[in-house]
């Protein structure tokens, strides 16, 4: 039996982004479950699950067991999953099977960290046993994929750029997000290097913050009277190996499972899609996911994100409200959370008719892949 | 500043007693498969008892990152620097340096090996190879 649309997204919530000194990581958690619950309308006494994301900055031990005490519940089943930036619609994923399998009832997925105010040192490690030769942070190995991808397919720089452009502009007008400031092609191609190919304006931001959702089956949201549940229609994921210099191919991403499974579980193709939220890390990220998912051939990204064809009231909007680049760093679940806004209808840049959404995260240097398939 | 050293083992030793020789290996395991770093078990049948093979020092530019900002104090002074991609002609990849510096390169370009020494170090750098000058 298909577990397509059986659960639901019943409520959304999530700090402020940004820089917030002083807080804690369950501190966080607990305010962004709290509006989660809030959002859905019901308090915490159904919840019996609770999955958490290990915090990328601050990894420690039994982090879901901690958080649940800060929220006074005593879970069934949850605890902690480390996949990088994957991890949440990997544990929306779990959530949902757990709740099919009869292990829990209602879920809260949540995810708290602060490398902004905290510890950011990760994002500089170096990269297994290399550093001799100098290779260090998170940023090179993305720099070396794109790279790759300009070599193998010619990709130009006003390609990237687009991704910039969308995700800054859709961001610009969010009172949420974190760096409000819309971006010209001009100012993308002037954006210092980081590390070359990757400029500025190709990079995530570093943010604290919070955010979850509250997962339920569609029959339970319908007994607790939840307004706009949005189905989760699919699923999938896919994993590769750690060092980068240990995968057959530099171009291709665990993405291209991770929708082939979600498109299959939705009975739903890429062309019935009407606006996607796209994990956008560094933006080769989201023309390597457009095109792993199928939106166009291998190598022909740059055609379509042209012309503003991934902006609002273009051919594929994605992330409406900025996604990594202009709302906040957060690893992925702004992304979830857009995607339910746009499927209730009440997104700020709502995309008029949207009945399809797909989601993507992505975790390490495209290590880990989860999809998400929404409707309304 | 010296440079970030690596972690030599028992696993690892017979690679940088190589470079210190001049030579660059890999593992190979009786199934055939060959890769780098050092591990204790193929990853492709997953038995042990790998014998290290001496590598032709001939491989394709795969890629490569000019670093612009520096994440480690020895290599504030070398800003700009690159770091590359290699793959040996006998399968294992490799990150490495090319010696000829980042201005040069071109993607897929044929690179020849030209071990470095940095202080006590050896290290497996390329240089481009004639065909690719």
């Amino acid at each position: 039996m298909s577990l397509s649309g059986r659960c639901v997204i019943a409520g959304i919530g999530h700090t402020a982004f940004g820089k917030l000194p002083g807080r804690d990581i369950p501190s966080l958690h607990v305010e962004a479950c709290r509006e989660a619950l809030n959002d859905a309308g019901i308090d915490k006494s159904p919840v019996d699950a609770v999955f958490v994301k290990v915090p990328t900055s601050a990894p420690q031990f039994m982090v879901g067991q901690k958080v649940a005490e800060a929220l006074g519940i005593t879970p069934r089943i949850g605890g902690a999953w480390d996949q990088g930036g994957a991890a949440n619609i990997t544990l929306l994923s779990f959530a949902v099977m757990a709740i099919e399998a009869g292990q829990c009832d209602v879920a809260l997925v949540s995810y708290a960290d602060n490398p902004r105010s905290g510890n950011r040192a990760v994002f500089a490690r170096p990269r297994g046993d290399d550093a001799p030769y100098g290779w260090f942070s998170t940023a090179a190995g993305y720099a070396m994929i794109q790279r790759r991808h300009v070599i193998e397919h010619g990709t130009p720089p006003e390609a990237f750029g687009a991704v910039a452009l969308a995700s800054r502009r859709h961001g610009a007008g969010n009172p949420w997000a974190q760096l409000r400031k819309p971006l010209t092609m001009d100012e993308y191609l002037a954006s210092p290097w980081v590390v070359d190919p990757l400029r500025r304006d190709d990079c995530a931001l570093v943010s604290d913050g919070g955010a979850a959702l509250v997962v339920m089956s569609a029959q339970r949201a319908r007994e607790l009277g939840v307004d706009k549940p949005v189905p989760v229609l699919g699923f999938g994921h896919g994993q590769t190996s750690f060092e980068l210099p240990q995968r057959a191919t530099l171009t291709r991403t665990e993405a291209a499972r991770a929708a082939a499974t979600a498109f299959a579980m939705a009975g739903a193709r890429p062309q019935d899609v009407d606006v996607a939220q796209l994990y956008d890390c560094f933006t080769v990220t989201v023309l390597m996911t457009l095109e792993d998912y199928g939106f166009c051939r291998k190598g022909e990204a740059a055609a379509f994100v042209a012309d503003g064809a991934i902006e609002h009231g273009g051919r594929l909007p994605i992330n409406t409200s900025g996604g990594l680049l202009s709302e906040t760093g957060m690893p992925g679940l702004q992304l979830v959370m857009e995607g339910v806004r746009q499927m209730r209808g009440t997104a700020r840049l709502q995309v008029p008719g949207a009945r399809l959404c797909v989601v993507s995260n992505q975790g390490g240097t495209m290590h880990t892949h989860s999809t998400l398939l929404l409707g309304n | 500043m010296e440079l970030p050293q690596p972690d030599i083992t028992e696993l690892n030793r017979p690679y940088w007693d190589a470079l210190q020789q001049g030579h660059l290996v890999f593992q190979r395991c009786g199934c055939g498969h060959a890769w780098l770093p050092a591990r204790h078990e193929c990853p492709a049948c997953l038995r042990a008892g790998a014998t290290w093979e001496r590598a032709s020092g001939h491989g394709t530019l795969l890629s490569w990152v000019v670093y612009h900002t520096s994440y480690h104090p020895a290599f504030a002074d070398r800003l700009p620097y690159h770091v590359a991609l290699v793959q040996l002609a006998e399968g294992p990849r490799l990150i490495t340096r090319i010696v000829d510096g980042h201005e040069r390169l071109t993607g897929d370009a044929a690179v020849e090996l030209q071990v470095s020494r940095e202080g006590e170090l050896a290290l497996a750098t390329f240089r481009l190879a004639p065909a690719a000058r």
